[in-house]
């Protein structure tokens, strides 16, 4: 069913690379702004909440264009990249792992957040008790009881980040070999004509990538869950 | 030391340090509309907490453990200042060494029994020697590679009573440890508060709604009413 050509296999490890540096960089943000959201109140915080799921509805091309004014070679951001340290993103696969965290983030810290909140925050009380100041509380008691939440919140991101299309054409075009991902070598196929062989067999490779993540979160969240339960009545 | 009488209507002047005081509390807090205030002076062995559902007697445990600030007044245990609202004192509940055991004995849930005893002593050389030793003293020896989940209530309570005590606390604090309890179970509780004062001889602030209870305990009760 898979019997790719082997310049298609390329393809898959770079979707693979972009979406894994995409939920890496983007999970301690993801979770600082989860926990903010969830924990502190602050003038501004349905800002915060608003621009955080923003990229979940604006039209993504809309979102990749934001990326290039921001990181372009002239955007504000880009330019001092460019200046202080040399990094370009923009047509580098950096620049498609970019795209992909911003578009992963709402999810990841809708899911985040969620976790956080189930919480209960009567633990963490109970472990100051016990001698533990707040940044042991919170690497002893609140985050692995959130873990469940952080691991759902990198397969999602995970899977949006494979199917992302929209903002990485748009910020970091469709160079082959270094931003032509899954989804945009599906849609190069689909402009020339008799490739639907192709097409095919990218598509079904995409589906079962993200079908694996979806049964991995499943089977992780039931062994996590396993353990924590309240007691016995 | 002494504070102003305006915030505190009807009451009599604090009485002058004692000594030998191992609970030394006179604190307030509003809670919406309503007003909580406790005045505890008391020596060791247990002191009962006693009054009605809802009068504020675990938002009292709190404060003086700390996880609630007072809005005024101040709270001393064996003569060490935790909160002075007229001196900016509060110590944060980390540092007050004091051992709360809760109504729902508040378990890890995702640390084994073993985990939750070792939570507060884990820096301690001698911990697994001392893990040991209260594990036989509350007869939970064979509890400790369970998850909490797999406890009873009376169980729980138990691990949560050794998880609090091998933190060496200078007192115990303990909010209703009978009340989940089903009723068979509550003897075996009642005889450890009894040997937690006779034999480990830790001063115990013991929160509870039953006044039988308290008597049966306490060499000292502080009824508390609403105002």
């Amino acid at each position: 069913m898979l019997d790719l050509p082997p310049d298609y296999w390329p393809i898959i490890a770079l979707s693979l690379k972009v979406s894994a540096v995409a939920v890496g960089a983007m999970l301690p943000i993801a979770f600082a702004l989860a926990w903010i959201l969830a924990r502190w109140q602050f003038p501004g915080r349905m800002l915060l909440d608003a621009l955080v799921y923003l990229p979940l509805v604006v039209p993504p091309v809309v979102t990749g264009w934001l990326l290039l004014l921001l990181f372009g070679a002239n955007g504000p951001v880009g330019r001092w990249l460019g200046e202080w340290f040399g990094i370009t993103l923009l047509f580098r696969w950096t620049g498609a792992a970019l795209a992909a965290g911003i578009m992963a983030l709402p999810l990841m810290v809708r899911a985040i957040r969620l976790s956080i909140e189930s919480v209960d925050r009567r633990l963490e009380g109970a472990a100051r008790t016990l001698g533990a100041g707040p940044l042991r509380v919170f690497l002893t008691i609140s985050l692995p009881l959130s873990l469940p939440g952080v691991l759902a919140g990198v397969i999602l991101g995970f899977a949006r980040s494979i199917g992302e299309f929209g903002a990485t054409i748009t910020f970091v075009s469709d160079i082959p070999g270094e931003t032509r991902t899954l989804p945009i070598a599906i849609y190069a196929a689909l402009q020339a004509p008799g490739a639907e062989a192709v097409v095919t067999r990218l598509a079904i490779a995409s589906i079962l990538l993200s079908l694996t993540a979806l049964l991995l979160s499943e089977v992780l969240a039931r062994r996590m869950g396993a353990g924590v339960r309240s007691y016995r009545a | 030391m002494s504070l102003p009488q305006t915030t505190v209507p009807a009451r009599p002047d604090p009485s002058p340090p004692s000594t030998t005081s191992t609970f030394r509390i006179d604190i307030w807090r509003s809670l919406g509309d309503r007003r909580i205030a406790c005045r505890v002076d008391a020596g060791p062995g247990v002191t009962a907490l006693s009054g009605p559902s809802g009068v504020g007697k675990t938002t009292i445990l709190n404060m003086v453990a700390g996880l609630l600030r007072p809005d005024g007044g101040h709270i001393h245990v064996q003569d060490v200042p935790l909160f002075d609202g007229a001196l900016g004192i509060d110590v944060p509940p980390e540092h007050r060494h004091l051992g709360y055991i809760f109504q729902d004995a508040r378990l890890f849930p995702h640390l084994r029994v073993r985990g939750n005893l070792l939570y507060g002593i884990r820096h301690l050389p001698d911990a697994a020697e001392a893990l040991e030793e209260m594990a036989r003293f509350l007869g939970i020896a064979s509890l400790l590679d369970r998850w909490p989940s797999t406890l009873s209530m009376g169980e729980a309570q138990r691990v949560a009573i050794g998880r609090a005590l091998l933190t060496r606390p200078s007192c115990l604090l303990m909010d209703e440890p009978l009340a989940s309890i089903d009723r068979a179970r509550r003897a075996d509780i009642l005889q450890l508060v009894e040997r937690l004062r006779d034999e480990v001889g830790v001063p115990i602030l013991y929160v509870t709604h039953d006044l039988s209870e308290a008597e049966r305990l306490s060499a000292h009760i502080v009824q508390m009413d609403f105002e």
